[in-house]
């Protein structure tokens, strides 16, 4: 009996045509809205609860927070400088913006690290009160969230630095994006509801010390 | 590997999101300079949260490339999203510190 | 993604399914989804001798063959086991046997992701189990409400083994629903479209997910305890304006959903078995398919019926129970759909089936003692009381575990290639259902008489004595006919009769492959054209109504002798998900034992995760 008919032509056809990959991460973001929205929850539900301070007017900086967000901003335009320069073929760029990212995301996680030790220096710790739990939590798994990313996109620097990230396969920088612009996204959320609305009682308070 | 039909519509090019990338300090500053208006405390908060989803928006349509891309991931994505912002209204409604009598 | 042999790995990656390093670095499907059943079943078996222990305990008023902390132990880790250990590895064990079949593939989307699920399984299985190894296992019942779980009152490690053991679990569980949700929207079979596709796999789907939407918020949940517990945080700690009810929400965000995903699976075993044996096709599947989605969205908003006695406030208490009576409706339509499938059908009492219409049955009970929860003033007398305990048994043994075993006897055929005993399996099933309902359904009056949920013992002049010692002889019954299930399972595997591909004359695709299932699956992947295609390909129904066979019919055009089935290129197997899931086992026990574990399973998963994404892919020419 002749073996004459091949099973079929194209192993690595998808239904809908689109990457296994790229699905999986879209739908991972989407499970993680549910993720990071647990946590803000906490967060706004136990805002203005805690039974001591030191309170948030006391220790927020809205305008050094500001910097870092708008570091974290310009890193999801150098990541995707960096996709637009792979998809062109241009591995050089894509190292540059690759490599750019990473480093706006440590000054961004180097920027949270100073604040995390101001805070604590200044009385605001884990255990002091719900402030303390809810923001370190929130806010530190968003910064593990990322070092995560961080670690991704160096990764993608060595890789193309050994030449495994060519032209067609610039999915892998697409899906290192998709998570590191969703990183930023969540940051948005962060610094509106964490921070942004605190500024009123910031200003109440320094007028109440007469500022 | 199947990636080819993903880059139909047209795809912004770089100065294309370096403007956008500016449109989102822009719209920073402004959040950043309404919290500091006493007179629009009181619609502070719904500001913030409109400028605040048009930031969201930006990224996630463009940077993520998603206004470009098949529906599908959108359903996915915005699904989890939509998820999210209702079990969190209905947490808000039940720890909401205004009783009924 | 490198290509070619060898480079960049540390040791080749396999190329030999044989033996037992074959099934150690499987990513076969079919493989992951036996030793998910075989796990899962054993872990069954074990949550069922922490049952009988509860029972034998409470068979008679003022009992000390338990303590009272290990009776809590006891019925908090029985419902551990039973939930996370047993039914819904079960449910995943089918999803990886059937649905590539199913839906006309030849694996899942992620194969190596799909063994990390198992192994992440096992190994978070054995660290929720691991208090019982040291002596302090889990004790404050399966949803651990606060301020008991605190360090305060709960201070051994049993809570620390909950916490770790869950999430690790749970990263399992997402793992597996999102292969699952890849594979069935982009692996699917030529002309297969989402209307065609079998009941099961839809279910498959819904449940998938539940579970990637309800799992973060556990997660949240575990995370928050465990930063009390650790480190000193202020969640759940009152004292410090922590609410102990924000527990309980976060909980059962998540706990709602969790039922549904224990039971749409087995919903969905039920509407692959019943038009089987009834030849008929399912009635009303797209009212099926719907309600199946309706349930899935309306799971998200009826949690607060499991707090209808907390003080929510009767806006909300109002809200919910509203909520919650109007999700019986959807329920209420697949049953009557289910019956309508069987109504005039050739029906074939098989073992699978009357493990099915076993379901019909027992499921029913379990949702109308459901119903009168949802009433939130009858539920105040029922809460915490055996009411409760009875609803939830007849809903998931009655429920998902009828169906599951139903699916067992069903598919047993396909992925062994021999049937289990008919006649043993009847005299199992009727010993089983007898000892269910001699075991559960005095639990609905002796509630309503008044006896409280999760106690140890109790008086002797309360009037509960006969009925609590029926309930242990039920209890053992129902244990004996385990064990006759698994002599069944067991025994069949070298004395059943050999089975062909299609015993049942089934209805979808996993029928049209030989028995057991091979390798590659389909020596050529089919192109569908109808729901219950394979049954269209065996019968047509002509101008008259009746149904013949086709002539010739039963193939796809293109037999195995066809076709060059040794050119046909499966995913390589792979032992990175194994050194991953080690990992991150490590990690999660590590927090109960010495951060040193931790840091070394960070490690060791690190390794594991850059081996997997720069594993090379073997050459096609090799062995497979």
């Amino acid at each position: 009996m002749e073996a004459t008919i091949a099973p079929e032509h194209d192993e690595h056809a998808t239904t809908t045509g689109l990457d296994h990959r790229k699905m999986l991460m879209w739908a991972f973001l989407g499970s993680d809205c549910m993720f990071f929205g647990s946590l803000i929850a906490t967060y706004l539900i136990y805002r203005g609860q805690s039974l001591r301070g030191p309170f948030p007017y006391e220790v927020f900086d809205i305008p050094y927070t500001s910097v870092s967000a708008f570091v974290l901003l310009m890193s999801s335009l150098t990541m995707v400088l960096a996709l637009g320069a792979i998809q062109r073929g241009d591995e050089r760029r894509l190292r540059i913006w690759l490599i750019a990212t990473a480093v706006l995301g440590s000054v961004f996680l180097g920027g949270q690290v100073y604040e995390f030790t101001l805070f604590v220096s200044e009385g605001v710790t884990l255990k002091t009160n719900l402030f303390g739990t809810t923001f370190f939590v929130l806010t530190g798994f968003h910064g593990a969230h990322v070092t995560v990313g961080v670690f991704m996109l160096l990764t993608l620097v060595g890789a193309s630095y050994a030449g495994k990230v060519k032209q067609h396969q610039s999915i892998n920088v697409e899906l290192v994006g998709l998570y590191w612009h969703f990183v930023d996204i969540v940051w948005i959320v962060i610094f509106t509801v964490v921070y942004l609305v605190e500024a009123p009682a910031i200003e109440a308070a320094k007028a109440a010390v007469g500022h | 590997m199947s990636h080819a039909n993903e880059h139909d519509s047209s795809h912004p090019s770089p100065s294309r999101y370096v403007a956008i990338a500016g449109i989102l300090a822009v719209i920073t500053a402004i959040e950043v300079w309404i919290v500091y208006q006493d007179y629009l405390n009181d619609v502070m908060i719904p500001l913030l949260i409109l400028l605040s989803i048009g930031k969201f928006a930006l990224v996630v349509m463009y940077f993520m490339h998603l206004k470009f891309d098949s529906k599908l991931f959108s359903i996915l994505f915005v699904g989890g999203l939509l998820l999210t912002i209702g079990v969190l209204t209905a947490l808000f409604a039940l720890f909401s510190r205004v009783y009924f009598a | 993604m490198a290509t070619g042999t060898q480079s960049g790995g540390i040791l080749a990656r396999p190329t030999s399914i044989d033996g037992v390093w074959g099934w150690i670095t499987t990513v076969d499907a079919k493989r992951i989804g036996m030793m998910y059943i075989t796990t899962s079943i054993l872990f069954f078996l074990w949550g069922g001798i922490q049952a009988l222990i509860v029972r034998t305990q409470l068979s008679h008023p003022g009992a000390e063959f338990v303590s009272p902390d290990t009776y809590n132990s006891m019925f908090t880790m029985h419902a551990l086991t039973m939930i996370f250990l047993a039914i819904m590895p079960m449910s995943v064990g089918f999803f990886n046997l059937v649905v590539p079949l199913q839906i006309g593939a030849r694996d899942v989307a992620f194969p190596r992701m799909n063994a990390l699920s198992y192994w992440v399984y096992l190994f978070g299985g054995i660290l929720l189990s691991m208090g019982w190894l040291v002596g302090e296992a889990a004790s404050a019942g399966w949803f651990a409400y606060a301020p008991l779980t605190e360090s305060a009152y709960a201070a051994n490690r049993g809570m620390d083994f909950y916490v770790l053991g869950l999430l690790v679990l749970g990263t399992s569980s997402m793992a597996g629903a999102f292969n699952f949700i890849v594979t069935i929207i982009n692996l699917r079979a030529p002309g297969m479209s989402f209307f065609k596709l079998p009941v099961f796999v839809w279910m498959t789907f819904l449940t998938s997910i539940l579970l990637v939407t309800a799992f973060p918020v556990i997660t949240v949940a575990l995370i928050e305890l465990m930063f009390d517990r650790y480190l000193g945080a202020n969640f759940f700690i009152a004292s410090q304006g922590g609410d102990p009810l924000l527990w309980q929400h976060l909980f059962w965000v998540f706990g709602h959903p969790e039922v549904y995903i224990l039971i749409l699976p087995a919903m969905g075993i039920v509407s692959e078995v019943l038009p089987t044996f009834a030849r008929k096709p399912l009635f009303g599947y797209s009212v099926i398919i719907f309600s199946g989605i309706v349930i899935g969205v309306m799971g998200w908003m009826v949690w607060s019926h499991h707090m209808f006695t907390v003080g929510l406030g009767t806006v909300a208490v109002g809200v919910f129970t509203v909520t919650t009576m109007l999700i019986a409706v959807p329920t209420g339509v697949k049953v009557f759909s289910w019956m309508a499938t069987l109504w005039k059908g050739s029906i074939a009492l098989t073992t699978a089936n009357l493990y099915s219409i076993g379901f019909i049955a027992l499921f029913v009970i379990g949702g109308l003692s459901g119903v009168s929860h949802a009433m939130s003033s009858s539920d105040f007398q029922q809460h915490e009381t055996y009411y409760v305990i009875a609803h939830i048994h007849y809903v998931l043994f009655g429920g998902s575990i009828m169906a599951l075993f139903s699916g067992l006897y069903y598919w047993y055929p396909k992925f062994t290639g021999r049937m289990m005993d008919e006649r043993y399996g009847k005299v199992q099933f009727w010993m089983l259902f007898a000892g269910m309902n001699i075991c559960f359904g005095p639990m609905h009056w002796v509630g309503m008489d008044g006896m409280p949920r999760r106690i140890y013992t109790y008086a002797s002049n309360m009037g509960w004595d006969f009925w609590n010692m029926i309930s242990t002889i039920g209890a053992f019954i129902l244990g004996f006919s385990i064990l006759l299930l698994l002599h069944n399972l067991v025994r069949s595997l070298k004395k059943g009769e050999i089975a062909d591909g299609d015993p049942w004359d089934g209805r979808t695709l996993e029928w049209s492959i030989p028995s057991p299932a091979p390798h590659y699956n389909f020596a050529r992947i089919p192109t569908v054209t109808d729901r219950d295609d394979w049954w269209a390909r065996k019968y047509a129904t002509g101008d008259d109504g009746i149904t013949r066979p086709v002539p010739q019919g039963g193939a796809y055009g293109h037999g195995e002798e066809d076709v060059d089935v040794h050119s046909i290129h499966l995913p390589d197997p792979s032992y990175w998900p194994l050194v991953t899931a080690i990992g991150m086992a490590l990690m999660g026990g590590g927090f109960a034992f010495h951060l040193a574990i931790t840091v070394v399973g960070a490690l060791i998963m690190t390794v594991g995760i850059y081996g997997w994404a720069f594993e090379p892919v073997n050459e096609p020419s090799d062995d497979h």
